[in-house]
């Protein structure tokens, strides 16, 4: 092919690519009937109603301590959660990996159980277990630990069979035991892996920990959902921020903490 | 008095592969053996049935007078003990230091406690402290193994296959991905520990060249067969062409002249 006829082809790919772009757009706008000019000319308005509204006033500041516990209790339910998932999940994980299966029968479940696990959205989890357990913390904690859980597994599965093969086979060559190969071998190799992870899932949960207060009434999510149905809009922002706050803190730490380890 | 023995032994892999074909040989204490053949001969293969690494599809491996195939448990893993194993890739836990992968050699004599915890004695510390030293290792003994070369990381793999006081080693290509000043510093290594502990060296070799210098015997296999088994200098080019297939053989002699002249 000539290199003339090469780039002809490019730009006319190009070319039919924005238009299947610009017809699809203007496709949508026709059938939800959405005014773009009115929508474009929203915006300002929004901004400036948000400024006017969302500026947390003094009584947002007297809710400052029952703000700030909510907040805490948030932000220990996503340590837990993701804490405690995340020692099931490397448990599972052993089991699931080829290279510390006990019996190859294991490895199917295990991963099956991570998928399943993984692939249900946290909020729909949380619906799922408000039957069970109603409008209650715990509601909350299992979700995020079932996430969690399903996400550590599968990274884990591939870590551990990553970093550790070749000296899980030198370690059985010497005749030492299942528990001590794993103590000894694979896990001083995937703890940064692992930790790193953790770090990452507390970040993540602590966002939908927020989401999922919403829904269950508790912690700060369930206050920012007060205040703004009771129309305290300067309350409630108070929360966003700070809950936008604490996220920016605790991604800071947990990348120190990264480039400590790794 | 044999220390092993290897009669009619078949591996297969699945149906198809047969890996070993009825091999059978045995070695006496003391004895410096390099196994020699092409790539998929089944040298690896071997090597891992001796300690169980992998099952033996039949037939029977003695070791120090204990039928191999059948071990299970706790009698499996003191036979473990009493084989080092040293791998082409080393094998280490990169990210912990010389020290802690040297001690890993003595997890098979542990308690599930102890080795959970990794509890080693006073002695066991000061004997593998000793073999860093004689390994010429004292610098690094603290150093994470991924901050090694390549010839020290293959030292650090000798010294915990010795801290186990093992009869005999299974050597798996230790030199496949070493330069050529340190592959000559590991096999005089190798040679070192067979002549003055006196245990056992089986070692797989890609050089024909090494294998003939450092061995006292050759064991060359083909497709699962064993085609020669015998001392080095009884080697006739006939039998490299045997082991390794024409073409390969023809590059393996030029070698070899080379070397000679
Ligand atoms: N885990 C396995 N599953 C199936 N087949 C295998 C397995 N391991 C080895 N084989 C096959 O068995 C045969 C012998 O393999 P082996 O690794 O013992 O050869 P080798 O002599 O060590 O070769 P190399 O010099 O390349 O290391 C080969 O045909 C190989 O494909
Ligand atoms: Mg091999």
């Amino acid at each position: 092919m000539q290199p003339e006829a090469f780039f002809r082809r490019r730009r006319l790919q190009s070319l039919l690519f924005l238009l299947i772009i610009t017809a699809l757009t203007y496709g949508g706008i026709l059938m939800t009937q959405f005014d773009v000019t009115q929508g474009l000319m929203a915006i300002p308005r929004a901004f400036s109603w948000a400024i006017a509204n969302f500026i947390p006033d003094e009584r947002a500041w007297s809710r400052l301590p029952r703000i700030l516990e909510k907040l805490q209790e948030t932000v220990l339910m996503a340590v837990a959660s993701s804490s405690i998932a995340s020692v099931f999940g490397l448990g599972l994980a052993l089991l699931g990996a080829n290279t510390t299966r006990p019996h190859p029968w294991f490895s199917l479940p295990a991963r099956a159980l991570a998928s399943v696990f993984r692939n249900i959205d946290v909020s729909v989890w949380a619906l799922i277990l408000l039957f069970s357990f109603g409008q209650s913390g715990f509601t909350g904690f299992f979700a995020l630990f079932f996430v969690t859980l399903g996400f550590i597994t599968r990274v884990m599965v591939e870590t551990i069979d990553e970093v550790s093969t070749d000296s899980v086979e030198a370690l059985r060559a010497t005749g030492a035991g299942y528990t001590a190969i794993i103590s000894q071998s694979v896990i001083p190799a995937c703890l940064p892996q692992l930790i790193s992870w953790v770090l990452y899932m507390i970040e993540t949960n602590i966002r939908s920990a927020t989401l999922v207060g919403i829904l269950t009434g508790t912690g700060i999510g369930f206050l920012f959902d007060l205040y703004f149905k009771n129309f305290s809009y300067g309350s409630a922002s108070l929360v966003v921020l700070l809950t936008v706050a604490v996220v920016l803190i605790i991604e800071t730490v947990s990348n120190y903490v990264r480039r400590v380890i790794l | 008095m044999t220390i092993l023995e290897v009669d009619s032994v078949i591996k297969r892999y699945g149906t198809e592969t047969v890996a070993l074909d009825n091999v059978s040989f045995s070695v006496q204490p003391g004895e410096f053996v390099a196994i020699i053949g092409p790539s998929g001969a089944g040298k690896s293969t071997l090597l891992r049935c001796i300690n169980r690494l992998i099952d033996v599809t039949s037939g029977d491996i003695r070791f120090a007078g204990v039928s191999v195939p059948q071990l299970r448990g706790a009698a499996l893993r003191r036979h473990r003990t009493q084989i080092g194993m040293i791998f082409q890739h080393y094998n280490l836990v990169n990210r912990l230091s010389v020290i802690e992968n040297v001690l890993h050699g003595r997890l098979g004599y542990k308690n599930t406690l102890q080795g959970i915890l990794g509890l080693y004695s006073e002695q066991e510390k000061r004997d593998a402290v000793r073999i860093l030293e004689t390994l010429g290792l004292t610098e690094q003994m603290y150093k994470r193994c991924d901050q090694l070369s390549g010839g020290q990381k293959q030292r650090v793999g000798i010294a915990r296959a010795l801290v186990q006081k093992p009869k005999m080693l299974l050597c798996d290509e230790p030199i496949a991905s070493l330069d050529p000043s340190s592959a000559k510093v590991i096999m005089d290594t190798l040679q070192d520990i067979n002549r003055t502990m006196g245990i056992t060296v089986l070692v797989n070799l890609h050089q024909v060249d090494v294998a003939l210098h450092y061995a006292e015997r050759i064991i060359g296999v083909n497709k699962g067969r064993i085609i020669y088994d015998g001392a080095p200098h009884a080697l006739s080019n006939a039998q490299i062409y045997q082991i390794y297939g024409s073409e390969a053989g023809e590059l393996i002699l030029d070698l070899k002249e080379r070397y000679a002249a």
